[in-house]
């Protein structure tokens, strides 16, 4: 390797490392700033102290609570499910030969439709109007149950739709991810276990799934750090509002706090914004420990 | 155990389908393979050898025909209920598992009466382990380990369970040259101590020679000859045969016989050639020359490539199929490298002629098709 060349490559780096430093690095030393200056306002570019209290504000502010109870409640719910299911019909799909291309079309088609269409569709299937209970609604009477307002009703139901949208949402793309690391298992090792008289499950157990170990770790880690960061859907699901509803997230709160009714909090948010990396940092180092005992090549 | 393939036929419909006809992958496999020999199955890439291994280990099931364990008839037993072992060409060791766990992975598929315990099977893997001598490396990875050191990872797994049969799909080709030599004598050795009827297929041809009891040579899916490795060398049936066994391969020409006399391009080159005129394909094997002033078969000197032991003598002649002739000469017979001309004389038992149209052998003088199997 020869070094002779260093002012060169600095310059070659130059755009990027401009860009990010303007865009990502500074924005992101401004927020950790901004969380430990107290009463900060916005317009006179003024504070009266430096401390924690932000964070002391944040963490007893009952809406923040409640968006760090749903937000954990999503991530429970939704990345195990996701990737169970996700795993399932991808090993459907690799075993089957015909119609293999028309329902893998249809499985990848939520990650290229839009969110707020999508959004659109579960409120004909879950919101209850003037005119209809909607759809679901409408099979649970039709097996003789009583209706449930889904978009305004029970927290529970509020929530069941929620989840039911975000693993919908994210199921393509680790369907996607699955079947082709499927695939990439070499036949080989299927008809050496053959010939061994490997039983089914013990083929899938102790030799599919190892396999496959580095990208099903891969989808659960970003399937982590993607639930974390929900807001959209919720959005999409109930409107702006979400403090309202009962059903803000940690992104969401951040964002309120900086634009919403209640905004013009640079601080607070800051200071939700880094619970949340906290929080996000520390259930990915989790995971990697896990996965580094387990990924074992 | 010996195992019969009885007029084993496999059809495969063809990859594009609007194309309606079958590709056949093996035609009319019809052999007996005796108990404990080692048998090479040879040919050129695409003749169908793999396809006849899979038939065998019961991958595949055959469109035609039956095949026999003993007296048993296995064609419609799964892979799993035969009793086989195959060792993959790539080794097909799971790589997220230690040597002793992949050696083990066949034990602990047994059910039932045969199910082994621990101990049981810790002795078995250790004893198959030392069969491959590996019996230091059990608690490595794969990926820990060199080709050869898998190879023997992949033998044992496919010996511990005391299969029937060993079939072997191109075991040395992932091996360096220098490896693949020491390998193939390991698994002569493994083949003899164990006394298991191993089939392998290649298409190294030396690879074949050197270690089997007896070799099957197969084109486009049919079986051309089988017999021992030097019977076949000595006495191929066809020109394909001919050319496919032996390096330096033979040489062919172009050739006519009138009147007893086998004329290559306007040379009288050898008589008593007592077959009716016609024109043939001459096999001439690199050994059949033997440099001599008074030689009919007149060539034009390329190159002189002296190896120790013998001498490659490259030339030319007009009759020649392919870019040039090679012969092997003993280091005796002194080539004068300053000529540009060189005379040979042919040993009428390593010339072989061929029918021109369908490439099957043409007996003559004191050649005669030797006991085959």
């Amino acid at each position: 390797m020869k070094y002779g060349n260093n002012k060169k490559a600095w310059l070659y780096l130059l755009p990027a490392i401009a860009f990010l430093g303007l865009f990502m690095v500074y924005p992101l030393i401004d927020v950790v700033v901004y969380s430990f200056e107290e009463s900060f306002n916005f317009a006179s570019q003024t504070y009266s102290g430096v401390g924690l209290y932000n964070f002391s504000y944040v963490l007893r502010d009952p809406y923040f609570l409640q968006a760090i109870k749903n937000t954990f409640i999503l991530v429970i719910i939704t990345v195990p499910l996701s990737t169970g299911i996700a795993l399932l019909i991808s090993l459907g799909l690799n075993s089957i030969k015909k119609l293999r291309d028309l329902y893998q079309t249809v499985f990848f088609l939520p990650y290229v439709t839009n969110t707020l269409a999508v959004g659109l569709v579960f409120m004909i299937l879950f919101k209850k109007t003037a005119y209809t209970d909607g759809m679901v609604n409408l099979l649970i009477q039709l097996f003789g149950g009583s209706s449930v307002d889904f978009i305004d009703g029970p927290y529970w139901a509020k929530m069941f739709v929620l989840c039911f949208y975000t693993i919908w949402v994210v199921m393509p793309f680790k369907i996607l991810i699955l079947t082709s690391a499927l695939a990439s298992v070499k036949q080989d090792y299927y008809n050496a276990a053959k010939i061994d008289g490997t039983a089914k499950w013990r083929t899938y157990y102790k030799i599919t799934l190892p396999m496959i170990s580095p990208m099903i770790f891969y989808l659960v880690i970003t399937g982590f750090i993607g639930a974390f960061k929900a807001y959209s859907d919720a959005v999409a699901l109930f409107g702006t509002d979400l403090n309202a509803a009962g059903m803000n997230t940690i992104v969401g709160y951040v964002y309120d706090m900086l634009y919403g009714n209640s905004g013009g909090y640079p601080s607070y948010a800051s200071a939700a914004a880094l619970i949340l990396f906290a929080i996000v940092m520390t259930i990915t180092c989790i995971n990697l420990m896990i996965s580094r005992k387990n990924v074992q090549y | 155990m010996k195992v019969v393939l009885d007029h084993l036929t496999k059809r495969f419909p063809n990859i594009n389908i609007k194309i309606k006809t079958e590709v056949v992958a093996v035609d009319d496999f019809d052999f007996e393979i005796p108990d404990g020999k080692l048998i090479g199955l040879l040919g050129p890439s695409g003749c169908g050898k793999s396809t006849t291994l899979n038939l065998i280990c019961g991958l595949e099931t055959p469109t035609e025909g039956r095949v026999f364990f003993g007296d048993d008839d296995v064609t419609k037993l799964p892979p799993e209920n035969r009793g086989v072992g195959l060792v993959f060409q790539n080794y097909a060791l799971y790589p997220h598992l230690t040597v002793r766990q992949n050696i083990m992975f066949p034990l602990q598929n047994l059910k039932g009466a045969d199910k082994l315990t621990k101990q049981q099977m810790e002795e078995k893997v250790l004893e198959a382990a030392k069969l491959v001598q590996i019996d230091g490396l059990l608690d490595r990875k794969p990926s820990e380990m060199s080709g050869g050191q898998q190879q023997r990872v992949a033998i044992a797994r496919a010996l511990v369970k005391r299969p029937k049969v060993l079939l072997l799909d191109e075991p040395l080709s992932n091996l360096d040259a220098r490896l693949r030599l020491q390998t193939r004598e390991e698994i002569k050795r493994i083949q003899r101590e164990t006394g298991i009827t191993t089939i392998f297929v290649t298409h190294d041809q030396e690879e074949a020679m050197s270690i089997s009891d007896l070799i099957v040579v197969m084109e486009a899916g049919k079986v051309n000859q089988i017999g021992k490795p030097q019977d076949v060398y000595d006495d191929p049936v066809n020109l394909f045969v001919a050319k496919f066994l032996g390096t330096p391969a033979i040489n062919v020409f172009d050739a006519e016989v009138r009147d007893g006399v086998l004329w290559i391009a306007g040379d009288d080159v050898m008589d008593g050639v007592d077959v009716p005129d016609q024109k043939v394909w001459a096999g001439i094997r690199p050994e059949a020359f033997v440099p001599d002033d008074s030689g009919k078969m007149e060539c034009k000197l390329v190159n002189v490539e002296v190896m120790g032991r013998d001498t490659s003598v490259v030339s030319t002649h007009e009759g020649m199929q392919g870019v040039s002739i090679r012969a092997i000469i003993s280091a005796e017979n002194k080539v004068d490298q300053t000529k540009e001309i060189v005379n040979f004389r042919l040993r009428p038992a390593k010339v072989y002629l061929f029918d021109k149209t369908s490439s099957k052998r043409i007996y003559f003088g004191d050649q005669k098709p030797l006991g085959r199997a």
